[in-house]
């Protein structure tokens, strides 16, 4: 493969679009002059960091150290999803429901890709179980925080309907059906969204990348496919987890709207 | 026996409360606003958690399923909810046309959208969908808050043709003195969290 390699200047030219634009924020009084330099300067320090875990890692390929760095990644997203939320569950839950669904989804999709789509030697090869879940787990996250925000949102603003519903001796299941739907729907959008635009609107960022690094465009797009419905079916199984944990978790054994379940929002 | 009978019931900022009801009988509470008197009936209806029993004729609240429990010992809250287009998505056992008649309703009214309705048909139509689900116990919270004279005095009659006719308890919140001469057979006042007995009719 002819890949070009980038030298230390080639990305200090990329680097001066952040520093004129970070100019242009405190010139303009916008004041996103600070985020935007630490979070640049973060993406700078986390990429050479998982560089460098991926070199070692590709190099030894234990099993373990796989599934240590899987662990790291799901708990990351796990807090990820936490702390998105307006209104999120005190106690366990408000790590957990978020996390376990992403490991419901996210792992058991990459896990199919690699046995059953890619059939890499060792089945969790780095260099191919790493990137895909990151791929996978990074949209799922996106789709969980949309969605368990959402019906959290929507319980707590439309409790007097859900409770009059339920007070007409509805079940918990029809009382919050609504804002389940809705909430699944929000989750899911993205995706959809990003499906329809692809390669018209957009060329996504892994398929462009590959054909950037010397990648013949038709084996970049068939990779791109594969990751578009891997994120797509972990996106949407993992929203539909989360928020039908999340649903069940605001009514108790006497299915009451309880709404003491979630944290008031931090404004 | 009674129809309704509470026994040390202790919810947020309410209790104990000892009360029975029986069948076909009107009960009425006043008491200040922020006196608890609706978190008195969302207890009844299971909608809180609360200590203390609640018992419907012989079954207890937790003997239940909730929904069954909500079907037959109604809450009907003041302000009316809904959540679909239009009236009649929200009436799932039918609706009896005498009813909304008796209630000075226009039967059209059914196929209307519920945002065409004014809030004090809005609320006649949610009494009937509550009554519609034949409960046996009625928790009205300020059943005719938003209606004029002549409404509410629909409202009562059909109120009290019910109570008689099904033998249904009522715990009826009013902040209407006259109304309550007119339905109560007991009257309490709830105060600081608990029920005063305010005099007999």
């Amino acid at each position: 493969m002819n890949v070009l390699a980038l030298s230390p200047s080639d990305l200090a030219i990329a680097a001066l679009l952040i520093l004129a634009l970070a100019a242009l924020s405190r010139r303009l009084r916008i004041g996103v002059e600070r985020p935007l330099l630490v979070s640049a300067a973060r993406s700078t320090v986390q990429l050479f960091l998982i560089g460098l875990v991926l070199k070692v890692l590709f190099e030894s390929a234990q099993p373990l150290w796989v599934a240590l760095l899987a662990t790291v990644m799901l708990v990351v997203a796990g807090r990820e999803v936490m702390v998105r939320q307006k209104r999120r569950f005190v106690g366990g839950w408000g790590f957990g429901v978020g996390t376990l669904s992403m490991f419901v989804s996210s792992f058991t999709v990459t896990l199919l890709a690699l046995l059953l789509v890619i059939g890499t030697d060792p089945w969790y090869a780095p260099q191919y179980a790493i990137p895909l879940l990151g791929m996978v787990l990074g949209n799922t996250m996106n789709g969980i925080s949309l969605g368990l925000d959402r019906l959290t949102q929507d319980a707590a603003q439309g409790r007097a309907v859900i409770e009059a519903r339920l007070a007409l001796g509805q079940d918990w299941q029809r009382a919050i059906s609504d804002s389940r739907r809705e909430a699944m729907r929000v989750g899911m959008i993205p995706i959809i969204n990003a499906m329809s635009a692809a390669g018209i609107v957009s060329l996504p960022g892994m398929m462009t990348g590959q054909i950037l690094a010397g990648t013949p465009p038709v084996e970049a797009v068939k990779y791109q496919i594969l990751v578009m419905f891997l994120i797509a079916g972990g996106t949407g199984f993992g929203t539909m987890v989360a928020v039908s944990l999340g649903a069940r978790r605001l009514f108790d054994e006497r299915q009451r709207l309880r709404l003491d379940r979630l944290r008031l929002p931090a404004h | 026996m009674p129809r309704l009978r509470i026994q040390q019931l202790l919810t947020r900022h309410v209790g104990p409360i000892d009360l029975s009801i029986g069948a076909g009988e009107c009960v009425c509470v006043e008491g200040a606003s922020g006196s608890g008197k609706s978190l008195l009936l969302r207890a009844i209806a299971d909608l809180d958690p609360h200590h203390g029993e609640v018992r419907l004729d012989d079954a207890s609240c937790a003997s239940l399923p909730a929904p069954a429990w909500r079907r037959a010992v109604a809450l009907l809250v003041a302000e009316s909810q809904w959540w679909s287009e239009r009236i009649r998505d929200h009436f799932e056992y039918g609706v009896d046309v005498a009813w909304i008649e008796r209630l000075g309703l226009p039967a059209a009214a059914m196929d209307w959208e519920v945002a065409r309705c004014s809030t004090g048909e809005r609320q006649r139509f949610a009494l009937l969908r509550t009554l519609m689900q034949a409960p046996a116990v009625l928790l009205l919270d300020e059943p005719t808050g938003n209606l004029d004279q002549d409404s509410t005095r629909r409202v009562e009659n059909l109120l009290d043709d019910y109570r008689q006719q099904r033998q249904a308890a009522l715990l009826w919140v009013s902040h209407d003195a006259g109304q309550i001469e007119r339905v109560a057979q007991r009257r309490y006042l709830l105060d600081n969290g608990r029920l005063q007995e305010s005099g007999r009719q």
